[in-house]
């Protein structure tokens, strides 16, 4: 024992210390046991009474849902001629949650890989617009040696990565745009209107053309995966998957190569194209010039670009085909004639006489015929081969305007076609009803003559003229055009066609009457006195048409037109519609120059031209006569 | 004598803290990822801690009082070298780099402190008078005001309550003790300013974790999430799948007994609170048969620091308190922690096994 201790311990009570000592033991363990206690409820609270929830956040921080964008059908051509594909895209992607400094992280990128200020916009606009935590993407179409840069110095950049995707692409750029239309990002109006689970991966849409109007075949069908993923987001492994469905190819009735036949004849012109096979409907050609490269718009077309688009003075986003409402001009003459054989107001013999004017019985308005000399006596089928405006002024004030709009309603005057394209227009084929009904006055007599010659209050777009035409064409058994041939499966590639519209006829009682307007059309390109005898030379088959000139504003009251002082865009517009083979069609179209003057030699030509590729591609039948002459 | 008097340890005490560092290598199986290096080098640190504790169990109490002055000088010394020339990571500057190791000077305080005002107290008349306690509060709070500016709030919070418990051992009057804990809630303001921000940061995060959920909130939030979704009966060893999808953070060192929850549920986190139960009530019967005050004093401060480890740690990472730095006794991975705690089991066995036999025991 320590001696000092003992010393110490004398002068100490040893047993109050003890008792002290013992008493704050106690305490201490009852302390212990508080606290321990505590623990336990703790525990119980968090393991068995709150279990259920805690394992719903534990399997949800361990699984999550991945959806599978479907891959988008193809879009093809009659002939199998790829119009629409999706191609492998690398892309910078950045998620802004993930970098320090986003304008530092920008700066330093900028050095490593060539980044424009138009994807700087761009990827400022999409940020701000952004719909889920996921990347936005900085630079599209990234080459191998871009990704290979990016690679190298991955580490530096935390929250940016390489995307690989599939990017929507359009080999043939411009060709059909106003046809096949684009896909692009979804907005957030389109995402309000989605199946939110549909396209849940999806980040394209169709916008315009069939790929708007056939979106929902295109689209195919999700894809989920559940996976297994750690705390920094890393895929381990695949707990289940439902594979997605690709969409279906899309045939289309469109022959590229006539396509781009008529795109490059109307060449630097404004104008449209619309060929249509008159025994199905099947739009062969829809043109609408000038076009522009849809493949800037499938990830976000940047402002300036999409400003010199939208400004530019041709309008190129504009489309034509479906949208311009333009006079069909003396294109109507073998609508009208129709009808008014039709409505016994006319016999094919009766004759009119053409002083090269018109007046209304007491008004001395002169409503002037495009032939100032005058035509003389003409019959329909001469008021139609040359275009004779004073005979068609008699057979419309005999009709009168509501007979004449109830008549050319029958072949679509004035309402859409049907097309299975978004955004086209009715145009107007006017009457009593509808002018009181648009602009609250009474109808004028001398109104109801220039709807005789195509002008006046008729608009029509070329679509419309051609679907008319192919009616005429097909003896009045009318089809809503049709974009759309087939749709093909991806897995089976079997193609089955799509259901046609169903037809409707026109009503003519007379049948004969069919051939009398016929004849006449062929006679306006093969007849001597025919206002397109010029297209009509050295030709293997028959062509029947009609040209046409519509006014782009009233001229004066006896004066001259003189093209030569009016300025280019305030000439005439040319129209030519015309079918061939005329006993047999197997082509309908329509083909508008804007200011192109003269139907005769700025439209029907292409007309011509188109023709005789499309019998060279698709050779007619020889019939008895041709084969004796070509042994 | 047998062979444990012999070699001074306490079988009990001994056979409570080898089965924890058994269940310790099954945790650390599952919570390493199943490393094998990591088994390896926590068996040759307990190995380490067990020889310390062996090896101190052979040296009698009074040796422990007599080095207290000199242990709490130098340890004074090294806490002022530390914030001098300290090594310093992540953000902390704890460490002196003695070139063979480095080591945390705060790591002698657990032991120091205790021993130092165990030694003043006890060499005075107990209960301690006024002047005499104020003194005592002096050798905690210098030590402790040194550690938390390193910033390491878990060792001071547990140097702090090893002094806090010498007190108490002592005999002070509850009044007092009661008038103290009303006193450390009038200074909590002041306390407050004096933090860092991280430190503010995670009081506010344990009032509301899911304030910052991405941030200070997330440990909290995965841990608890770890433990309830382990039920009653656990998710099975190895089985756990918030530890093996990486969301548990620090999941081997002060988190791990969100891996033990998890895969082993509310009767495995039962069972190991028995476990750390079972020694903490043997060291409160050591304490409870000493008849020497500085003895007294220590065993009961060591004790009580000991549960206070597996308290701050388990209610922490259920999400019961703030999170502090303190890992759970015995079983988290590293630190030179282990080694201070099987130090202070081997003073306790020291205690216990060197006692004065008491004839006297019961009649005076």
């Amino acid at each position: 024992m320590d001696p000092r201790i003992t010393a110490k311990d004398q002068i100490r009570d040893t047993l109050r210390e003890t008792r002290l000592h013992r008493q704050r033991l106690l305490a201490a363990l009852l302390l212990t046991m508080v606290l321990i206690v505590a623990l336990i409820a703790r525990l119980v609270y968090l393991q068995v009474i709150s279990n259920e929830r805690f394992t719903t956040l534990s399997q949800d921080n361990r699984i999550s849902i991945v959806a599978l964008p479907p891959a988008r059908g193809l879009i093809y051509d009659r002939n199998g001629v790829l119009l629409a594909q999706n191609l492998p895209s690398f892309s910078l992607e950045i998620v802004p949650e993930q970098v320090p400094n986003l304008n530092k992280t920008l700066a330093a990128l900028r050095e490593i890989i060539p980044i424009s200020d138009t994807d700087l916009k761009r990827f400022r606009k999409m940020l701000k617009q952004k719909r889920t935590s996921n990347g936005v993407p900085l630079r599209l179409r990234l080459s191998e040696e871009e990704v290979a840069a990016f690679a190298v110095n991955r580490p530096r950049f935390p929250g940016v990565d390489v995307a690989a995707s599939v990017a929507r692409h359009y080999p043939l750029g411009a060709l059909a745009v106003h046809a096949i239309g684009y896909v692009g990002r979804i907005s957030e109006d389109e995402l309000a209107k989605l199946d939110a689970t549909d396209y849940s991966g999806t980040t394209h849409i169709g916008k315009t053309g069939v790929e708007k109007s056939y979106e929902e075949l295109l689209h195919g069908t999700v894809g989920v995966e559940q996976v297994e993923t750690n705390a920094q987001g890393r895929r381990l492994r695949i707990l289940k998957r439902t594979p997605p469905r690709a969409g279906q190819n899309l045939y289309l009735n469109l022959d590229i190569r006539l396509q781009i036949l008529a795109e490059s004849l109307l060449g630097e012109n404004r104008g449209a194209v619309a060929a249509i096979d008159p025994k199905t409907g099947g739009v062969l050609t829809l043109a609408s010039m000038p076009g522009y490269d849809p493949n800037p718009f499938v990830n976000g077309i940047d402002v300036d670009t999409y400003k010199t688009l939208s400004t530019h003075i041709d309008r190129p986003l504009y489309n034509r085909a479906l949208r311009g409402l333009y006079p069909p001009g003396s294109t109507v003459k073998p609508f009208i004639g129709l009808g008014g054989l039709e409505m016994n107001q006319v016999t094919p013999s009766d004759s009119k006489f053409c002083p090269g004017f018109f007046t209304l019985s007491g008004h001395n308005h002169r409503y002037r015929d495009w032939k100032k000399s005058g035509h003389g006596a003409v019959d329909l089928e001469r008021a139609i081969v040359e275009s004779c405006d004073v005979y068609f002024y008699n057979l419309a004030q005999a009709l009168g305007i509501d007979r004449l709009h109830d008549f050319m309603s029958r072949f679509g005057f004035g309402a859409k076609t049907g097309i299975d394209v978004d955004g086209e227009l009715a145009g107007v084929m006017p009457s009593r009803d509808w002018k009181r009904r648009s602009y609250n006055q009474p109808w004028f007599p001398g109104e109801t003559l220039i709807v005789g010659i195509g002008q006046g209050y008729t608009l029509v777009t070329p679509l419309q003229l051609a679907e008319a035409t192919a009616a005429l064409a097909n003896r009045g058994q009318r089809f809503a055009p049709r974009m759309a041939y087939g749709a093909q499966d991806p897995i089976s590639q079997k193609l089955t066609p799509l259901p046609l519209a169903p037809g409707q006829a026109v009503p003519i009682v007379q049948s004969a009457n069919w051939r009398r307007v016929i004849d006449a059309m062929v006679k306006v390109v093969h007849g001597d006195r025919g206002t397109a005898r010029g297209i009509g030379r050295d030709i293997g088959y028959t062509i029947a048409g009609k040209t046409g000139t519509a006014q782009v504003f009233s001229i004066k009251q006896n004066e001259k037109y003189d093209e030569a002082t009016v300025a280019e865009r305030l000439r005439d517009h040319a129209w030519f519609i015309a079918f061939a083979p005329a006993d047999d069609p197997r082509i309908a179209m329509a083909v508008l120059v804007e200011n192109g003057s003269h139907g005769a030699t700025a439209a029907a030509p292409i007309a011509r031209k188109l023709m005789d590729r499309y019998f060279a591609d698709h050779p007619l039948p020889q019939t008895a006569a041709q084969q004796a002459a070509n042994p | 004598m047998t062979f444990s008097e012999r070699l001074h340890v306490d079988i009990p005490l001994l056979g409570g803290l080898l089965l924890v560092s058994l269940l310790s290598f099954v945790i650390l199986y599952s919570a390493g990822g199943q490393h094998p290096d990591l088994l390896t080098r926590h068996a040759l640190r307990l190995l380490l801690g067990f020889t310390v504790m062996l090896t101190l169990a052979q040296i009698p109490p009074r040796y422990f009082a007599l080095w207290a002055p000199w242990l709490f000088g130098g340890g004074l010394l090294l806490l002022v070298a530390v914030l001098l020339v300290g090594d310093t990571s992540k953000g902390a500057q704890r460490w002196l780099d003695l070139k063979l190791f480095r080591f945390q000077p705060s790591e002698i305080m657990k032991l120091a402190v205790p021993m130092m005002t165990a030694w003043y107290l006890s060499t005075r008349r107990l209960p301690p008078s006024i002047p005499h306690l104020l003194l005592a509060t002096l050798m905690i709070l210098i030590p402790i005001g040194l550690i938390a500016k390193q910033p390491d709030l878990g060792t001071a919070l547990l140097v702090a309550s090893s002094g806090a418990f010498v007190i108490l051992m002592a005999g002070i009057s509850w009044r007092l003790v009661g008038a103290s804990l009303a006193g450390l809630a009038l200074l909590a303001p002041l306390v407050w300013h004096f933090l860092h921000d991280y430190q503010r940061q995670r009081i506010l995060t344990f009032v509301d974790p899911q304030n910052d959920p991405l941030g200070t909130g997330y440990h909290i939030i995965q841990s608890t999430i770890a433990i309830g979704s382990g039920g009653v009966f656990g998710k099975g060893w190895l089985n756990g799948t918030q530890s093996y999808l990486d969301f548990i953070p620090e999941r081997t060192t002060d988190f791990i007994f969100a891996v033990y929850g998890e895969e082993f549920g509310l009767i495995g986190a039962l069972l190991l609170l028995a476990l750390y139960l079972f020694i903490v009530l043997r060291g409160l019967y050591i304490s409870w048969h000493v008849r020497d005050a500085f003895a007294r004093l220590l065993s009961g401060s060591l004790t009580l620091t000991f549960f206070i480890y597996v308290f701050v740690n388990i209610g922490m990472v259920t999400g019961l308190m703030p999170v502090v730095g303190v890992p759970l006794p015995l079983i988290s991975y590293g630190g030179t922690s282990l080694v201070t705690l099987m130090a202070a089991f081997g003073i306790l066995m020291s205690i216990h096994m060197h006692r004065t036999p008491s004839p006297t025991q019961g009649s005076p």
